[in-house]
């Protein structure tokens, strides 16, 4: 791996190459497409949480004028009874207040909004299960009265899909050796990912049964394999074409307007738009888990845990597959424990089916354990960082779900965070400070990347992910320090379905670190060639050819007086020399490389409307190695707002009918830019060995260590700890009234 | 549907446009002119991603009505950018300052930040916050965005 | 002989087997090993997350397994 002081264009802050289209408005996304003759779809959604459908009966609204087609689950396969398929449509019963019944395709979005209030729709309504407690008791109605928990037939139908329990060592016998024990109860509530632009599509379908989307989306290919999947085509009948993505953040990896959007088309044989409004994303569209973890840790009096346990229940929403695996897995990640138990539920309950939202799983169940490393921290009277150093996982410690940690960077985060100058600087006394871990995984999987080099030496990246916060800047770094070429000369560009080689979609912090590699790997391979077209040239073997700086050299003790060959040189020729230049790779990316952090924040609350004030957070990561530092700092700033958002005021408040309140900007309230204040990085690199300039994935873990770190810097200010999520004005209000 | 006659000046170029009664400044800047550059994040005024100036007033386009617009002049993202000059400092400063992400709020960031400095050329940290206020970002939490106006600012008062 | 341990939601496949010494050469003979053993475990193991001497793959498949391995499979991990 080469030396970080020998790099060139790595760790260098340029300006990306798509930036001027995206300040100026150029930059087209999902709803800036327009097709002649297009037509426009809406969706009719339930307005129960839970009901049962006898009928639905579309005739009044296929009669209005301006209407060309009306579809229900009835227009879609029948042979197809994924939970996708029922979530894009519902069948037989509707499963949470805003689940998709219907759709219309008309003339107008107007006269579309018209057509849905003339489709009749006879409900059974049933009660919601509403809350996990609902959901896991005995008897509970069920929202699903044919699932069985883990598929097993001989057990009861319930609410609970899925469990998973994992241990270690023996908890009684740790319990039996700690000197103090913390023992409590978190709930998190349902966040929404919150991405600033809704979901949207254009599709359009040939006579022959092509099909092409365009659509804002974290995976194109994942779009098609699901768009296939629900309408019974193949992945071949699909084009998928990207347009520039406002945001995802997990959430734009599910699909759920586009194999509505392609029926319609099918049926009227023209293009169809669907795009949702704020409310549909806020009511029909994946937030995370809603949760309740229950942690227990014992330690020594030196700090030094002696054994921990986790039960875990997250809500899935109305489908099974809540992240409760990586709840679970993540939970004691940070730390070497000899003795733990770990047990997740994952639970069905009448809301819509939670997606992915940044390190999924991972914020809620290690909120509960890095408040419960608070309280110990508090009780034995440790500094917490210290706390946390003396249980700190490091290359060699025993993940506890399974696998020895290969390098990672927690000690050194840490370590930077003993020394960093806000964390020196003590705060006041109407100041509270909190410290927390943050983690995650990271993975690897599937991308490909072709490289091309144009007549005049300018380098062209075509790749499949969707650029979601400045990835086509990375690319470029990445391609310049491996080719030897100016950042300048390189454009990266994010192809469709059929214009570039498969690629996973961008999330699971993935990007940077596996595209990275195909890119990097293409340069190789164009490198590759240049020096066979130099050595054709000098006639020499490309054995005495170098790669230096740019430019094919001849080997050091090769005989031969010749100008070194540049990139731009090999181009202008290629024509004699073989033809175009291009480079390509497609790989399946390992060894991704867990990313750590540690975040404080320090907050005064205000004790008249129990408003807490975030007046300072600093962020310590561990990036492997910052391709492009700003955007590394950017995911840091961004994860951690949204992480102080979830701490602070996000929710999903829920009538007794299960419908969602404050489905709005106005009442969902994600942090602005008055509530904030800066956030202080500071990247730490303890390079990932499996990548060639060792990058981790940074996207996920940013958003973890949060939500502790304000609870623990509130419970530092008011002496008592206030359990649950949010923090937000009234709940602080009522625990401070309750103690006084 | 009848449909209503609207006059105005975008970016400086007169537009006449027949749009219907419920429809907003931004369906009409976007549907009907084509500049798409303004973006829906919420329709009710919540996100400031369709902000533009309506006679140098800053106004959320989804809440004005589009025959509002007639005789009046509209600036969008697409004007701010001079032909001759490129960049607007702003537009420039948030690409150096890496304060975009995906980019979809930028539009609204670029209008809002370019109308507050034009009225205060030095805004401090806790002005530019609160005049930004009503622009959500979900992904840089705000901290690049703000320290892109400042430098802007700097470089418009050098001599502060 | 390599080290493979099972989580909880795998003992039904496994007739509750939580750990099992095996004797292979790569991931795709391990995977062999156990459909023959536990017919219907094959769609389940490769389509999680497995981890191999502290590695975690997706799509493992011609990956080596040494004698003195461990072999864990988990659930499968996404991102957001
Ligand atoms: S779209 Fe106008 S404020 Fe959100
Ligand atoms: S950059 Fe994505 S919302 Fe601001």
């Amino acid at each position: 791996m080469a030396e970080a002081a020998n790099f060139k264009a790595i760790g260098t802050r340029p300006i990306r190459p798509d930036g001027i289209d995206k300040v100026t408005g150029r930059a087209n996304f999902g709803a800036d497409l327009n097709l002649p003759d297009m037509l426009h779809g809406k969706v009719l959604r339930s307005p129960h949480a839970h009901a049962r459908i006898k009928r639905i009966d579309l005739t009044k609204a296929q009669a209005m004028e301006g209407v060309y087609a009306v579809i229900s689950s009835a227009d879609f396969p029948q042979e197809v009874t994924s939970s996708l398929s029922k979530n894009i449509l519902a069948r037989d019963k509707a499963l949470y207040h805003g689940h998709a019944l219907a759709a219309v395709a008309a003339r107008t979005p107007r006269i579309a909004e018209e057509a849905l209030e003339r489709i009749e729709v006879e409900y059974e309504v049933l009660p919601p299960v509403l809350s996990l407690d609902d959901a896991m008791r005995e008897r509970a109605i069920l929202v699903c009265e044919d699932l069985r928990t883990n598929d097993d037939e001989s057990s009861p139908p319930s609410n609970v899909a899925a469990t998973q329990r994992f241990e270690r060592g023996d908890v009684t016998k740790g319990f039996a050796k700690a000197d103090v024990i913390v023992q409590e109860e978190f709930r998190v509530p349902s966040a929404h990912q919150g991405y600033i632009e809704p979901h949207a599509c254009v599709a359009t379908s040939n006579p022959g049964g092509r099909v092409t989307i365009w659509c804002t989306t974290q995976g194109p290919f994942e779009v098609r394999s699901a768009t296939a999947g629900v309408l019974n085509k193949t992945v071949s009948d699909i084009k998928v074409i990207p347009s520039e993505i406002g945001g995802g953040f997990g959430g734009k990896t599910v699909v759920y307007l586009e194999p509505v959007a392609v029926r319609l088309s099918e049926l009227t044989g023209k293009p169809v738009k669907m795009v949702m409004n704020r409310e549909e994303v806020f009511r029909a569209t994946g937030p995370a888990s809603a949760t309740l973890c229950k942690i227990k840790v014992g330690a020594k009096k030196d700090g030094r845990i002696t054994a921990a346990t986790a039960w875990l229940a997250y809500e899935a929403g109305a489908f099974p597959g809540s992240p409760v695996g990586p709840g679970c897995m993540s939970v004691f990640a940070p730390y070497d424990i000899d003795n733990f138990l770990v047990e997740g539920y994952d639970v069905l309950v009448n809301k819509p089916k939670v997606a992915a939202y940044r390190a999924p799983g991972a914020p809620q169940s290690m909120h509960a354990m890095e408040c419960a490393i608070d309280e110990l921290a508090q009780e034995l009277e440790i500094d917490p960082i210290d706390l946390r150093l003396k249980n700190a996982a490091k290359e060699g410690t025993i993940a506890p779900y399974g696998p020895k940690f290969p390098p990672i960077g927690l000690v050194e985060c840490l370590e930077a965070a003993k020394r960093h100058p806000n964390y020196v600087n003590k705060p006041s006394e109407e100041v509270g400070r909190g410290v927390a871990v943050g983690f995650w995984f990271n993975i690897g999987m599937q991308s490909s990347a072709e490289v091309n080099i144009a007549e005049d030496g300018a380098v062209s990246i075509m790749e499949g992910s969707p650029d979601i916060g400045g990835s086509r800047a990375s690319m470029c770094l990445m391609a310049a320090e491996t080719l030897g070429v100016p950042y300048e000369t390189i454009n990266a560009h994010v192809g469709d379905t059929e214009s570039t080689g498969f690629c996973n979609l961008t999330g699971g912090s993935r990007t940077t670190f596996a595209t990275g590699l195909a890119v990097v790997k293409a340069c190789e391979d164009v490198i590759a060639q240049c020096k066979a077209r130099a050595a054709m040239t000098w006639e020499l073997d490309v054995e005495q050819v170098d790669w230096r700086d740019g430019q094919a050299v001849p080997r050091p003790g090769v005989n031969i007086d010749v100008e070194p060959l540049s990139l731009a040189d090999i181009a202008k020729t290629m024509s004699r020399t073989g033809g175009p230049l291009l480079g390509r790779a497609s790989l399946n990316a390992q060894g991704a490389g867990a990313c750590f952090s540690v975040n404080w924040t320090d907050v005064t609350i205000d004790r008249e409307t129990g408003k807490v004030d975030v007046k300072a957070f600093t962020a310590i990561q561990d990036a492997g190695r910052a391709i492009h530092p700003s955007y590394v700092e950017g995911q840091m700033q961004g994860g951690a707002v949204q992480g102080l958002g979830w701490a602070l005021n996000e929710e999903y408040i829920y009538d007794d009918n299960g419908v969602v309140e404050n489905a709005s900007f106005l009442d969902y309230r994600v942090p602005v830019a008055s509530d904030m204040p800066m956030i202080d990085c500071e990247i730490v690199e303890v390079p990932n060995p499996s990548h060639p300039y060792g990058v981790r994935g940074v996207g996920e873990t940013p958003i973890v260590a949060p939500l502790a770190a304000t609870s623990n810097a509130v419970r530092d200010l008011l002496g008592f700890r206030i359990n649950d999520l949010p923090l937000s004005p009234p709940n602080v209000l009522a625990a401070i009234d309750s103690t006084d | 549907m009848s449909k209503i006659y609207v006059s105005t000046t975008v970016n400086g170029r007169p537009e006449d446009v027949l749009c219907e009664a419920h429809q907003t400044l931004l369906d009409l800047l976007r549907d009907e002119i084509g500049l798409t550059g303004t973006k829906e994040g919420c329709g009710t005024g919540d996100c400031g991603a369709c902000t533009v100036l309506l006679d140098d007033r800053l106004v959320c386009s989804c809440l004005v009505l589009a025959p509002e617009a007639d005789g009046k002049e509209i600036t969008t993202v697409e004007g701010i950018a001079d032909s001759q000059d490129g960049l607007h400092v702003v537009q420039q400063k948030l690409l150096e300052h890496a304060a975009l992400q995906c980019g979809v709020c930028t539009p609204g960031f670029v209008v809002a930040a370019k109308a507050l400095l034009d009225r205060d050329p030095n805004p401090d940290e806790k002005t530019i916050r609160y005049w930004l206020a009503g622009n959500l970002c979900r992904c840089t939490g705000y901290d690049k965005i703000i320290r892109a106006v400042q430098d802007a600012a700097q470089e418009l008062t050098p001599t502060k | 002989m390599a080290r493979v341990v099972f989580p909880d939601h795998l003992h039904r496949f496994t007739d509750g087997t939580h750990e099992l010494e095996v004797d292979c050469s790569s991931f795709r003979q391990l995977v062999q090993i156990l459909e023959e053993r536990w017919p219907g475990i094959e769609s389940v193991i490769t389509s999680t997350t497995v981890a191999i001497d502290g590695q975690l793959f997706q799509d493992a498949w011609f990956e080596k397994i040494e004698p003195d391995s461990e072999v864990f499979f988990l659930q499968r991990i996404e991102g957001g």
